[in-house]
């Protein structure tokens, strides 16, 4: 039934002392946060409990999201989650969520008999139903807990396919291994992509003469790692103004922010394409940003292609885009165009005129290794004080780096992998910041502690456009120092009294 | 009704010796229905006179979530009722996870309801409690007691010994307790006494000791059970001991399982040294 219909005919007329009374002229928000109800999360206790198994708001989620998002860069890819419904239902929508764009995958629907006998006989239904209904190019399978758990052999099921002839001419069906009860979802992405290579990278057949080499652009990857489709759309254009063509692996610029043309794409026109994967011999060189989310691919361009790589952490902040940078001019052999430094003239300009804001405020980061690690060196950079550092993907190399990065602004600053936002929270209480840096679900810590709160990272699902702007770059992190300072300046207005309370900042 | 499940190494004859004891209680004017827990499905063979039992998982997969009683169990020797779990071909799926299916799909059909008049029901359990799925009939108060068939060799005694870690583990929360070793002879030198000393260690008894005769596998050859076979043999008055030994069992433990160790020396101490 029509909800507004209902009111007139159902309930009569509404007086102005009625319950759906308003007040054309009052504001739409009026309360203020003292008239709140307690916030959520305010009886985390500041006592910090050794904990072994037990996480309490996970700092991470599962590896098949990751995953599926990086099939998702590849061109008329359907991403395949072999295993219950409830899983693909989950990391579509939680992928909705932030890019707020339709994602496309399909289910092996495991049943309890699947779970029996064995998921092969819906992959192989699956593979029929996608290639004959769909029509995709590609079927990129990601496992679950369950058909990891029960042993499915996916490689043995996809040849089956093959000799069954359910996969048509030209049409490829490959696959990652993604138990969600390993690692994290920046691991899936790096395993998925990591498959994108073994499976159709080639080395290249015969050598491109030197001579004809420096005739033509020089090819190389760049794997942007688990980052917005902004953030690939300006690692290409950061590549191509260092005189390299890049294949960027995965590319979901053009899938993630599909323009609305008034027509639905099922599969839209971004995405690496398959030829540019086999091509990938052919790269200088392949530069994996960030070692989670990027080394494993980069490592088996280099062991299937010969294809020396660099590691590289994400170029977010000034000094992560120098060195990317450094390896595209060496590279390249060129040096970097007048435009390109004008971008990072623009950064330092702006990072001095507003340093007074920035030196000394304390920071709590959270997130994503490979985003956290190159964030905690930014706000470094700005002379702030990263004092508490976490992320949900294990991996002792992160408390390492992170440290290292520390060691010698910030030597009692407080790092951990593989923990969670409740103990965060505990150390916040213990040790009050300035600023929180990290995904939304941080926002039950900031108001919690009323702590200026900067959205950065995966997953943003309560706030739109983030998917447009890149983090990565000079031009990045211009935008991030702005999100910062807009932030810490908003809070110093909020709180100023009225003869504090500055014209001019 | 009494609900009890037969374990032990693979191949030590836990179906055989089952079949065989379901068939003395039977003759003793038992209701008693086998619940096979081994995806060959073999675990009623001797009772139907054959392979002829549709399993509940292939039922399951075959005819959907439309399954009913009769589709899969059928009556056997002397009205015994049998049922196959079955289970994925080798190499695939789960058959953990199938033995948890088959079981719940039984309850739900009402397999074990009263009106079934059932005085017992046996698990026939493909092997060692390797994982939840095989510990399903011991699990949530469903088998209340165990018998572990074993013989006087290493590894059967090795097999038995995990066994119990397994009823341990199970005991305080489903209440499931050994009511003794069953020793499938062997001819493995002293392995009455082996055996009966390895009970002991263990807190429980050698329910019976079933000497190895050939009758057993000419009635196999036959698919049938030595009592249908030769009613009149030796060996079927040992089966029929063992089920009276069954029904007149009121030993249950808790079972102490025994380091690796001390279950060596037992060996040396009986066997080797003997």
């Amino acid at each position: 039934m029509d909800g507004a219909a209902g009111h007139s005919s159902d309930d009569g007329p509404r007086t102005a002392a009625g319950a759906w009374a308003v007040d054309e002229n009052a504001p739409l928000v009026t309360r203020t946060r003292s008239e709140r109800e307690g916030p959520v999360l305010d009886h985390t206790p500041a006592a910090v409990m050794d904990r072994k198994a037990l996480r309490i708001n996970p700092a991470k989620t599962c590896q098949p999201v990751g995953a599926m998002y990086a099939a998702l860069g590849l061109h008329r890819c359907l991403p395949h989650s072999h295993g219950s419904q409830g899983c693909c239902s989950y990391h579509r929508s939680h992928l909705t969520r932030h890019f707020k764009e339709p994602v496309m995958a399909a289910t092996s629907s495991f049943t309890e008999g699947a779970s029996v006998f064995g998921g092969s006989a819906n992959l192989l239904q699956a593979i029929d139903t996608i290639f004959t209904t769909y029509s995709p190019d590609i079927i990129a399978v990601h496992t679950t807990c369950l058909s990891e758990t029960i042993g499915d052999d996916i490689p043995t099921i996809v040849s089956k396919a093959r000799e069954d002839g359910l996969v048509p001419e030209g049409k490829h069906v490959f696959h990652a291994s993604t138990p969600s009860y390993a690692g994290s979802h920046v691991t899936g992405f790096a395993a998925m992509v990591a498959a994108m290579v073994n499976n159709f990278a080639q080395a290249p057949s015969t050598k491109v003469p030197r001579s004809r080499r420096r005739e033509s652009t020089p090819q190389i990857t760049v794997v942007p790692g688990f980052v917005e489709p902004a953030d690939m759309r300006e690692i290409r254009r950061l590549t191509r103004l260092m005189g390299l063509e890049p294949t960027i692996l995965p590319d979901t610029s053009g899938v993630m922010d599909a323009p609305q043309t008034g027509t639905h794409d099922f599969y839209p026109s971004g995405g690496v394409t398959l030829e540019e994967l086999r091509n990938l011999g052919r790269s200088v060189a392949t530069v994996a940003l960030g070692r989670w989310a990027s080394r494993a691919a980069a490592v088996a361009a280099e062991n299937r292609c010969q294809v020396p790589r660099e590691i590289l952490d994400l170029p977010i902040g000034l000094g992560a885009t120098d060195r990317l940078v450094g390896v595209l001019r060496r590279r390249a052999h060129q040096e970097p165009p007048a435009d390109l430094l004008d971008e990072r003239g623009r950064l330092i300009d702006l990072m001095g005129d507003a340093a007074q804001h920035f030196h000394g405020k304390k920071v709590a980061v959270f997130g994503d290794p490979d985003h956290v690690i190159a964030m905690t060196e930014f706000l470094s950079d700005l002379s702030m004080h990263p004092t508490h550092v976490i992320t949900g993907t294990p991996g002792a190399a992160f408390e390492k780096r992170v440290t290292q990065i520390l060691a010698e602004r910030v030597p009692g600053a407080k790092v951990k992998a593989s923990a969670d936002l409740f103990l965060l929270h505990q150390w916040l209480k213990n040790e009050p910041v300035d600023l929180i840096v990290g995904n939304t679900y941080g926002k039950f810590i900031a108001r919690a502690e009323d702590t200026p709160f900067v959205r950065f990272g995966w997953p943003v699902l309560d706030r739109f456009g983030h998917t447009y702007f890149p983090t990565v770059g000079y031009m990045g992190a211009i935008r991030l120092a702005e999100k910062i300072l807009d932030a810490l300046l908003e809070r110093r207005d909020r709180d100023a009294p009225d003869e504090e309370f500055e014209l001019v900042l | 009704m009494r609900k009890v499940a037969i374990y032990g190494k693979g191949g030590i004859g836990k179906s055989t010796t089952t079949q065989n004891t379901v068939a003395g209680l039977s003759e003793m004017g038992k209701k008693v229905m086998v619940v096979g827990c081994d995806p060959k499905a073999d675990s009623t063979r001797l009772l139907l006179g054959g392979l002829a039992q549709r399993s509940v998982l292939d039922t399951l997969r075959s005819d959907g979530e439309d399954v009913e009683l009769e589709d899969v169990r059928s009556a056997g020797f002397a009205d015994t009722m049998c049922v196959e779990s079955g289970g994925p071909e080798p190499g695939v799926g789960c058959a953990g996870r199938g033995i948890i299916t088959s079981i719940n799909l039984l309850e739900q059909l009402g397999a074990y309801d009263e009106s079934e008049n059932l005085d017992y029901v046996f698990y026939d359990v493909l092997g060692d409690v390797v994982c939840g799925g095989f510990a399903m009939p011991i699990r949530e108060g469903k088998a209340k007691e165990v018998y572990i068939v074993a013989s006087g060799e290493m590894m059967a005694m090795y097999a038995a010994n995990n066994i119990c870690k397994g009823i341990r583990k199970f005991a305080d929360s489903g209440g499931v307790r050994l009511g003794g070793i069953i020793c499938n002879s062997r001819n493995v030198d002293n392995e009455y006494e082996l055996i009966e000393h390895f009970a002991k260690r263990l807190g429980t008894q050698m329910i019976y000791f079933v000497p190895r005769d050939n009758n057993v596998q000419r009635a196999e050859i036959k698919r049938k059970t030595v009592i249908e076979w030769d009613p009149a043999c030796g060996q079927a008055d040992h089966y029929r001991n063992l089920a009276n030994a069954i029904d007149g069992n009121d030993m249950f433990v808790v079972p102490a399982p025994i380091h690796t160790d001390e279950l060596e020396g037992l060996l040396l101490e009986h066997g080797v040294l003997g």
